[in-house]
């Protein structure tokens, strides 16, 4: 049938046509076996020849062997030896031209060699036995003639280097004795490349130096003008092989999640908070009825700085004494001093419920209904681990509203879960110090099948709002764990990675779907 | 956390077996089921709820829950009047040293390890939560077999004060304790300064102990044999001692104990204690169903207040509460009606969404920086996020800054060497840089956030290009600036940072007012980073570029 060389032959074509032009400068040159000479023979260097190799290997054109191999070469001393000749050999010339018996010391002294080199030569030359030695004097054995040969080993150290696997048996024996000597030799363990055309390879390479003058490399805009490609052809690629990976320029992902949060907020109809990373106590902790001598207060959790700011005006600080001390709307406060000096102490902010404060104070009747959002870095005095953090991102909502109750509270929370992907929600009782009725929200993680911790929620004690906005108002609070969702989304197990900008992860970690 | 821990045969066969509706009941108490097995069961208690730190204290409180024994509502405890020499005499010299106590005496009781454990367990973790680590509350239990009633608290010359503590071998005065005891050691802050130490003594002097440190080895130490034992909680907040001593003396009733009152003789006054009389709270009907969302009538309520441990009188438009003289956390009605809510089940509530309008809005300044970062991002620039603290060393010994000319805020007594708030973004970029030296280059990263000028916070935007010229720096700045559609400049710089080679730093203004410096690093700071890499950079303040566009 003569349909199925035909086809063969379209085959051979379209590889040779595929051929790029690494591959095509070498293909003509493989009959060559050594590969320093085919990098003479194609002007390439070794590394795009090992790639062109490569890329042959692939389209089947040659049988291409990556191996190992051990290659002997001459130590520091072996170098010094191929000029100047093997110490023994300077012990056999003097020898030779005195002619006669000389005591160990006179050669010694004679050939100016060292001790080391002394006792190797003469350990050599007693094995090859070419000297005699007796009462401490040294003799010749042989002719003139025998002298003037070269002994195995100098034959050896003059053709290195060379591939062990190449030695003859006697040059295995110089080899041994050699290498007990020190800094002669050198084995070296070096890539071992062999390389033979397949049967379409030589095919192929008939072909290539023919076709290759006819392809259309590179399009230029010479090209495109002079429409030089008419009757031509365009050089095939390898649409498989890889290629080099490239980045771009993307946002932090910390920051790719705050603004999804962001999103959020904003499509509930919240307004952005923001405050100093900076605050005082007093916003910190005692408007939100923190008790002066909570633990969360010592330095032991909480970053202070050694200096003191001023108090807001009196009204509010008097109020929030009030609430402390004796209580306020009927509470009974938590019965203590309070202290201004302690109110007035400067930390770096533990929560962003401080900016729910502030809001809240600035606050009028006729504002109501509003909702606000905070989203942002708080801090605890603490040491890192995998779990733990100095820094941490947190987000939280609050809505003021007269007519606002614990099921508008749940109403909300199940919106947000739903805004973030969670479809289910359920409620739990917790507790935080400023909110009364408190919870948590779990939602349900449908690719795991678990249920997880994602929001803290609850209502502002009338403690908080009374001094804050004047009189008790409801405030439905929560944040969810953002951080940790965080870490799930990037699906990050070490904190410590939120700041670590690993330029290599940063580059490859995945761009936020919203 | 606050985490207990008992025998899951014990709560089987006591409360119910533990089946998923009893994990869901238990979780809806508001006690987190933290880990179980066949044998333990760990739960969360709340810093609100120290009366439920012991076994015997969740399952009182518990069991009210789930309604069992048809018996809901305040729990009664029959407590004996004091007999003869139960008396505490508490001496003036305790002013200012620890001026209260609280004492009780528990009888017919049936010690064995586990019940032990239980009350060493619930002791200490009182002790951590509500006692402020001993600060403000400290517990003594003394097995009264080797005690000799009346007691005396006192004052007294800490070298005056001798006996054996716990775990010693010998008798130690008051100074020693403080210095070579463990615990001593431990608690050594809470009498250290102060003239005299607290002790309790019996009649024939024997010291019980010195709070809030330690007990004596010989009158201090309950075990299997101890059938009756003395109680007390000394501090400065008699209310909350009293309340920890029932906290105790319930759940040493709870075991089987009878509950001795004693006679506490403060000068001429004397108090009998444990009172545990309930105090009385209102809550109004309305506000309740309104803080709810519910519209629960008065029986209605009334049934779920008794399931949370309460008694309940109905006053009209309000209820009547009477609290359990161990409960801690009531200050306010809403924490009653939190009650309320967790009886009705949390689960039971229908969330509802408020039709009320209100329009969502960003703030203005993050649009700013977003749009910055999308500019810088369009150039191929990767952003960063670092710390808001940062080392001292790369603040300023790194940059060739010297510290002791500068003004920095540093953070008292911080576990990290993150010890002061960072300056600016700059050194921070090469801190990457010289922990990204084997990543693929060209390295282009930026970063926008706070720095600190001492105590006033400003928003920044560095921007470092490696391996980089000044001139691609100005490219990428003039970008920017164009982008924004402002007018930034370079000018010559009166006066050059450390950090940057003279000749190749400019200094940038907008609109004539200097706002920042570009420049080429110079090879000794690379060299202090070990970057192998040119470097180009500029930061700038972003503040007047918000300015500019919130005008």
């Amino acid at each position: 049938m003569p349909k199925e060389p035909k086809k063969e032959i379209d085959e051979i074509q379209k590889i040779a046509e595929s051929l790029s032009e690494i591959e095509r400068k070498i293909i003509p040159y493989l009959e060559e076996r050594d590969i320093k000479k085919l990098e003479k023979l194609s002007e390439l260097d070794r590394v795009s020849i090992v790639r062109a190799l490569n890329f042959l290997k692939n389209k089947g054109l040659i049988k291409l062997e990556i191996g190992r191999q051990k290659i002997i070469e001459l130590g520091v001393n072996g170098v010094l030896y191929k000029k100047k000749g093997l110490p023994e050999r300077k012990f056999l010339n003097i020898l030779e031209e005195i002619r006669k018996t000389l005591s160990i010391e006179e050669i010694k002294k004679q050939s100016k060699l060292s001790n080391n080199e002394f006792t190797a030569a003469l350990g050599a030359l007693k094995n090859k036995a070419l000297i005699e030695l007796k009462d401490k004097k040294i003799s010749l054995k042989t002719s003139k003639e025998e002298l003037m040969e070269k002994t195995f080993e100098e034959k050896l150290i003059e053709t290195l280097p060379r591939p062990l696997d190449k030695l003859a048996p006697e040059e295995l024996q110089a080899l041994e004795n050699l290498k007990k000597r020190k800094n002669i030799i050198e084995i070296k363990d070096q890539q071992k490349i062999s390389y033979s055309l397949t049967e379409l390879g030589i095919e192929v390479s008939k072909i290539s130096e023919k076709i290759s003058e006819k392809l259309i490399e590179q399009i230029t805009p010479n090209l495109i003008k002079n429409q030089e490609y008419k009757g031509k052809k365009f050089r095939r690629y390898d649409i498989i092989s890889p290629v080099s990976k490239i980045y771009g320029g993307k946002r932090h992902f910390t920051n790719q999640a705050i603004d999804h949060a962001r999103k959020i907020w904003t499509d509930m109809g919240f307004k952005e908070m923001t405050g100093s990373l900076i605050q005082s106590s007093f916003w910190n902790f005692d408007a939100l009825f923190t008790a002066q001598d909570h633990p969360v207060r010592e330095m032991q959790d909480t970053f202070f700085i050694d200096k003191q700011t001023e108090l807001p005006d009196k009204k509010i600080v008097t109020a929030i004494k009030k609430a402390h001390e004796n209580g306020v709307d009927g509470s009974k406060g938590w019965r203590y001093k309070w202290q201004e000096q302690e109110a007035k102490k400067l930390v770096l902010r533990t929560h962003t419920t401080c900016l729910s404060a502030q809001t809240i104070a600035k606050l009028n009747q006729k504002d109501l209904p509003a909702k606000f959002f905070a989203i942002g870095t708080n801090f605890r005095n603490e040491t890192v681990d995998w779990n733990h953090g100095f820094e941490l991102l947190q987000s939280e909502g609050i809505v003021i509203d007269e007519n606002a109750n614990f099921r508008h509270l749940l109403g909300y929370l199940k919106q947000f879960a739903k805004k973030m992907g969670f479809e289910k929600i359920r409620f739990r009782p917790a507790y935080f110090p400023y909110t009364e009725p408190s919870l948590e929200g779990d939602v349900w993680d449908e690719e795991k099948k678990q249920w997880i911790e994602l929001i803290a929620a609850g209502i502002f004690r009338p403690e908080v709002t009374e001094p804050l906005f004047g009189k008790p108002i409801p405030v439905l609070a929560w944040g969810p764990g953002f951080g940790r969702m965080l870490m799930a989304v990037f699906n990050i197990k070490d904190i410590r990675e939120l700041n670590k900008n690993d330029i290599e992860q940063l580059r490859k970690i995945k761009f936020l779907v919203e | 956390m606050a985490i207990i821990k008992f025998s899951r045969k014990q709560f089987e066969k006591e409360i119910g077996k533990l089946d998923e509706s009893m994990q869901h009941k238990i979780a809806m108490f508001g006690t987190t089921l933290e880990s179980f097995d066949n044998k333990k069961i760990e739960i969360e208690i709340f810093p609100n709820r120290p009366d439920l730190l012991s076994y015997q204290g969740f399952k009182r409180s518990f069991l009210i829950f789930l309604g069992k024994k048809g018996k809901t509502g305040l729990k009664q405890y029959k407590i004996k009047k004091p007999g003869k020499n139960y008396t505490v005499t508490i001496a003036p010299s305790l002013k200012n040293i620890r001026p209260f106590t609280v004492c009780a005496i528990v009888k017919n009781l049936k010690f064995d390890d586990e019940k032990i454990k239980e009350i060493i367990d619930m002791q200490e973790k009182l002790h951590m939560t509500v006692g402020r680590n001993r600060k403000k509350v400290a517990i003594g239990i003394y097995p009264l077999e080797k005690i000799n009633l009346p007691i005396k608290f006192e004052a007294k010359e800490p070298n005056k004060i001798k006996f054996r503590p716990l775990e010693m071998n010998r008798e130690m005065n008051g100074f020693q304790i403080l210095q070579r005891h463990p615990t001593g050691k431990h608690y050594a802050h809470l009498l250290s300064g102060k003239p005299k130490f607290p002790i309790f003594s019996d009649s024939k002097g024997k010291v019980l102990s010195m709070p809030p440190i330690i007990n004596s080895d010989e009158t201090g130490k309950i075990n299997e044999k101890t059938t009756k034992v003395f109680i007390e909680c000394s501090g400065f907040d008699f209310e909350i001692q009293s309340k920890v001593l029932n906290m105790i003396i319930t759940t040493l009733a709870d075991m089987g104990g009878t509950v001795y009152a004693m006679r506490l003789k403060y000068g001429n006054k004397t108090i009998i204690t444990p009172n545990l009389k309930p105090e009385k709270m209102k809550i109004k009907k309305e506000n309740t169903n309104k803080l709810l969302g519910l519209k629960l009538n008065e029986k209605q309520m009334k049934n779920l207040i008794e399931k949370m441990g309460y008694d309940c009188n109905n006053k009209g438009k309000e209820l009547q509460i009477f609290i359990p003289a161990w409960r801690a956390d009531i200050m306010h009605e809403v924490d009653l009606i939190e009650d309320i809510a967790i009886a009705y089940g949390f689960d039971n509530f229908e969330p509802e969404i408020p039709n009320i309008s209100t329009i969502g809005e960003e703030d203005k300044k993050e649009i700013i920086k977003r749009k910055i970062a999308n500019i810088l991002i369009g150039l191929g620039f990767l952003e960063l996020s670092n710390y808001h603290l940062t080392k001292k060393d790369d603040q300023f010994k790194k940059m060739k800054t010297n510290e002791n000319k500068e003004k920095f805020i540093e953070l008292k007594e911080s576990k990290t060497e993150y010890t002061i708030l960072r300056k600016n973004l700059s050194h921070y970029l090469l801190k990457i840089f010289s922990e990204n030296v084997d990543i693929e280059y060209p390295q282009k990263i930026f970063e926008s956030g706070i720095v600190f000028d001492e105590l006033k916070e400003n928003q920044n935007l560095a921007v470092a290009v490696s391996p980089g010229n000044f001139t691609e720096s100005k490219q990428i700045l003039e970008y920017l600036s164009k982008m924004l559609d402002i007018k930034i400049n370079v000018r010559k710089p009166s006066q050059i940072p450390k950090h940057f080679i003279e000749g190749r730093t400019a200094e940038i203004i907008l609109e004539n007012k200097a706002i920042g410096y570009i420049g080429e690093i110079h090879p000794s700071i690379l060299k202090n980073w070990h970057i192998k890499m040119p470097v180009a950079i500029f930061e700038i303040s972003l503040q007047e570029i918000f300015e500019k566009f919130l005008d």
